[in-house]
Order: C-alpha cells, then structure tokens, then sequence
C-alpha cells in the first residue's frame, strides 16, 4: 500500500473533500463517560472505564462525528482538520 | 427464552427512599427478569451496571422501536408526540442539538451566580419568617422552577398552573387517564401559545433559540418544538425539586456524613454525586426494544423484545461499588447512573448538578443546625407519582438572637 493510498478515507468521500481528514481527541480530564457520543457515533467512540475513547485519531469528514461532539455536555470532544488544526467542533 | 410468568412491577409501593430488597436477589440471581409493569407489554428488568448501561447506551436498544410498540411504562402518560424520548440517533441528535447549548457546563456554570442569588433570597425568606420553615414550598421547589423559567422564558406567575399539569403527566396513579389526558393537552396548548408569542416577540431565551431553529433553519417540526418546550420545563424542574428534600432527607438520616459535610463544604459536588447514586428517584426507566439479538451478562435479549433497566438497581450494583448500601459522600468509584447512559442521558444534568450544588452549600451554610421540625411521622410523601420526594418537609434551624 502506497502512501497516498492511506490518505484516501474508507468511506466514498464527497468530491472535493478527497484528501481532508479530521483529527478526534476526548479530554479525559473533561469527560463523564456519559455514552452520549457512543450512542450517537458508535463507530467513533467507545466507553471504556468511564471514560469515552475515539475509536481512530483521524477519520473521514463525517456529521456523526460532529454531532458526537455538539452533544457532549461538558464539550470534552474536539475536532480538528488534521492539516490546518482548525477547530470543526465544538462550536466556541 | 421469551417472557413468560413476569412479576408485577414495580414491586412494591415506593416506601420513602428505601430500595426494595427484592432488587438485590435480582440483580445477583436472576439478571434478566420477566416484569408486567402497569401498563404495556411484559418485559425483561435489567439491574446490574453493566447491563443497564448497554441497555441505555448500545445502539442495537431502539427507543423509535418503543413508539411503534404497546411499550411497557410505569406511567399513563406516553409523552407528548414529537417528544424527543420518541426517537434514536442521528433523528434524536438532531433535536438534542437545538437545545444542547444551553446545557453544557461551561453554559451552565454561568447560571451559577443567578442560581445562587435566588437561592439566598429564598432563605432570607426563611429566616425573616423564623422557623419552622416547609423546605419544599419555601426553598426546594421554586429554585429550580425560577432558573428553569427564567432559562427557557416561561413567566414564573403561571407556575401554579404548570406545576398542576407537571404533576399529572409525571402521575402513576395519582390522577385519572382522563384527567393526565385533558392536562397534557392544556399544558401543550400552554407551551403553543408561549411559542407564538415569541413569534410576534422574538426574545433571546432558550424558546426564543428553539422557534429560530424551527423559523429560520427548519431543524424541527412545530410538534417537536412544542413537546420539547414542555419537556425542557417538566424535567427541568421536578426532578431537582424532588431531589433537594430527598437529600437533605438522606443526609439528616446519616448524621456522621452530614457532619463531615458541613464541617468542609468543599465536599458538596462530591456530595451531590454520591447522593445522586444513593437516592433512588424513579422506578423504571422508559423501554428499550432490542433490534437484533444482543447478549448481557443474564441472557441473550433477542430481537423485538423490550427491556426497562433499573438505575436505582445499577447504582447498588456490589461488583461496582464497595458496600453500596453505604453512603460515603467521599467515595471514588465508578460513576453513578442517575442520570442515565447513553443518548438520553438527562439533557439538563449539568444543571441539576449545579442546583443541587448551590441548595446544599447554602443550606448547611445559612442554617445552622438544621434538622426536621416535627418527627418522621410528620412528613408528607408523595404518593402515585414515578418520581419519589416530600410534598411537605417542616425543617427548623437555630435562629440567631
């Protein structure tokens, strides 16, 4: 497998959005292990202990991982273009 | 196996704020557990930890499911149509998110010195009439209904009329089909007619934010919009007045924490999150209908059967916590389930939180000596309501000179 070919994300990216991927941390500092993001993106956080774990550090652009974080009550979600470090959600 | 000879459930009559022994032989011999709940289809009772946060968080438990099924309830009353109990993620992340804001801690936590101000009239209140004082008409009711009114631009003056229709929608047997019927649609017009004076008068309140979303991004349905104004103002006041007397309750009745307590009131958030694990509140929660076949610790709960979990079971669970029958306002172990798991996970717990933090520390603060006025046989418990509390706690303190 090529380089470039691990940039390409496993699901059909929209035209355009080929090469942006997202970075996802949890504050475990911050997170109650609430389930709220497990339930709402269960292919992207898992609870373990507790405490809620990105399932991958980086994903494809995906709403679910967006709401996931819009949803944390205590905002213990973050997620950033892996390239820019802009912030895509929480909203501030 | 299929649910079959299910228990009557709940098992008993709420008696104060003991928990029935019965949930413990359940819990540890009999996992998953054939109940017939009032009203609705039998059931399995899931009790242990584990179990119940799969149940509330795992996405293979539908609550859409539950809408299309005669699910099982404790209470009449199936909520209002659109409400947002109806429905699962992504439809329920949609309509949480119109009003998830409001409800962060950092959203919260500036609320705190409001809730504080209205804390502290109200027990200057108390102190100006001199004890006997009722903890619940006087102080634990209207907090919370002040910030929630205040918060979601309800007019605190008709508080009389939607604590009436609060009661009978959260009623078990306390008031009629017909009457919790007629209620819940005085209370839905109530909200509707809230909802077109913020059309005419746009105000930046959370209904105000909630109408926008609706108006301006179409992210609702007017029957969503409404059925969330009446949740975000039933739940977001009953539960922390139901709760603020309950504790007090506990601790009163558990005199050793209270005096640790009261000597370091920086114990108070430990406190309230220890007594949210303590004080059983409900009896069951709302149904889960498995969507495929999913495997607990008991049992294998196969597709299209439901399920209720109870939290009050979960947070007594001995494989979770050390001598759970123990109040321990320092304890550090798992977190409690008091406030759910998972997608519903209570939308407005930070706030309660923050509520319950401010009551607390303002009671022992202002109170010294606080204690009930009368004996135990005096005070007034709710009766035919799914959510335990006090109508009616007389409370006395040393008064100053």
């Amino acid at each position: 497998m090529s380089g470039a070919d691990r940039e390409v994300p496993a699901a059909s990216p929209a035209p355009g959005t080929r090469t942006e991927i997202w970075r996802v941390r949890v504050d475990p500092k911050a997170c109650m292990g609430t389930g709220i993001c497990a339930g709402v993106a269960p292919d992207r956080f898992q609870v373990r202990d507790g405490i809620s774990h990105p399932t991958a550090a980086y994903v494809p652009p995906e709403d679910q991982v967006v709401d996931a974080a819009e949803s944390c009550p205590l905002e213990a979600i973050r997620v950033t273009h892996r390239d820019t470090g802009a912030l895509i959600a929480p909203e501030e | 196996m299929t649910i079959t000879d299910p228990h009557p459930f709940p098992f008993s009559e709420p008696d104060e704020l003991r928990i029935d022994p019965r949930f413990e032989q359940i819990r540890e011999k009999e996992p998953l557990c054939p109940v017939q709940l009032p009203h609705g289809e039998p059931a399995w009772l899931v009790t242990r930890y584990e179990d119940v946060k799969t149940v509330l968080g795992d996405p293979r438990f539908s609550r859409a499911e539950a809408v299309r099924r005669d699910e099982p309830r404790t209470r009449y009353h199936r909520g209002l149509p659109g409400n947002i109990m109806e429905f699962d993620p992504p439809e329920h992340t949609r309509l949480r998110r119109v009003v998830a804001k409001a409800f962060t801690a950092r959203h919260v936590e500036d609320l705190r010195v409001r809730a504080q101000e209205i804390a502290d009239r109200l027990v200057d209140e108390m102190i100006a009439q001199g004890p006997p004082a009722d903890l619940v008409s006087a102080f634990a009711l209207p907090l919370p209904v002040t910030v929630i009114c205040e918060l979601l631009g309800v007019p605190f003056e008709d508080r009389t009329r939607f604590r009436h229709w609060s009661d009978a929608l959260l009623s078990t047997t306390r008031f009629s089909p017909e009457e919790i019927e007629r209620c819940a649609g005085e209370l839905s017009d109530y909200m509707a007619g809230l909802v077109a004076e913020r059309r005419k008068h746009p105000q930046d309140d959370l209904l105000g934010v909630m109408v926008a979303a609706r108006d301006e991004q179409d992210r609702l349905t007017e029957d969503e919009l409404v059925a969330m104004g009446v949740g975000v103002l039933v739940a977001g006041h009953e539960t922390t007045a139901s709760q603020i007397p309950n504790f007090v309750h506990t601790l009163l009745e558990h005199p050793e924490e209270l005096a640790r307590l009261r000597a370091d009131l920086d114990l108070v958030p430990q406190a309230v999150e220890e007594l949210m694990r303590f004080v059983p509140l409900g009896s069951a929660s709302t149904a889960r209908y498995a969507v495929e076949d999913v495997e607990l610790s008991g049992g294998v709960v196969h597709a299209g059967e439901p399920v209720v979990v109870s939290t009050a079971a979960a947070n007594r669970d001995t494989t979770v916590f050390t001598c759970p029958e123990r109040l321990d306002l320092t304890r550090k172990e798992a977190a409690h389930v008091g406030f759910g798991h998972g997608p519903h996970h209570c939308l407005g717990a930070q706030l309660a939180r923050m509520e319950l933090q401010v009551a607390l520390s303002t009671l022992l603060r202002r109170l010294p000596g606080l204690r009930l006025a009368g004996t135990e046989e005096d005070l007034v418990w709710k009766a035919g309501s799914g959510v335990r509390g006090l109508e009616k706690m007389l409370i006395t303190w040393e008064a100053a000179a």
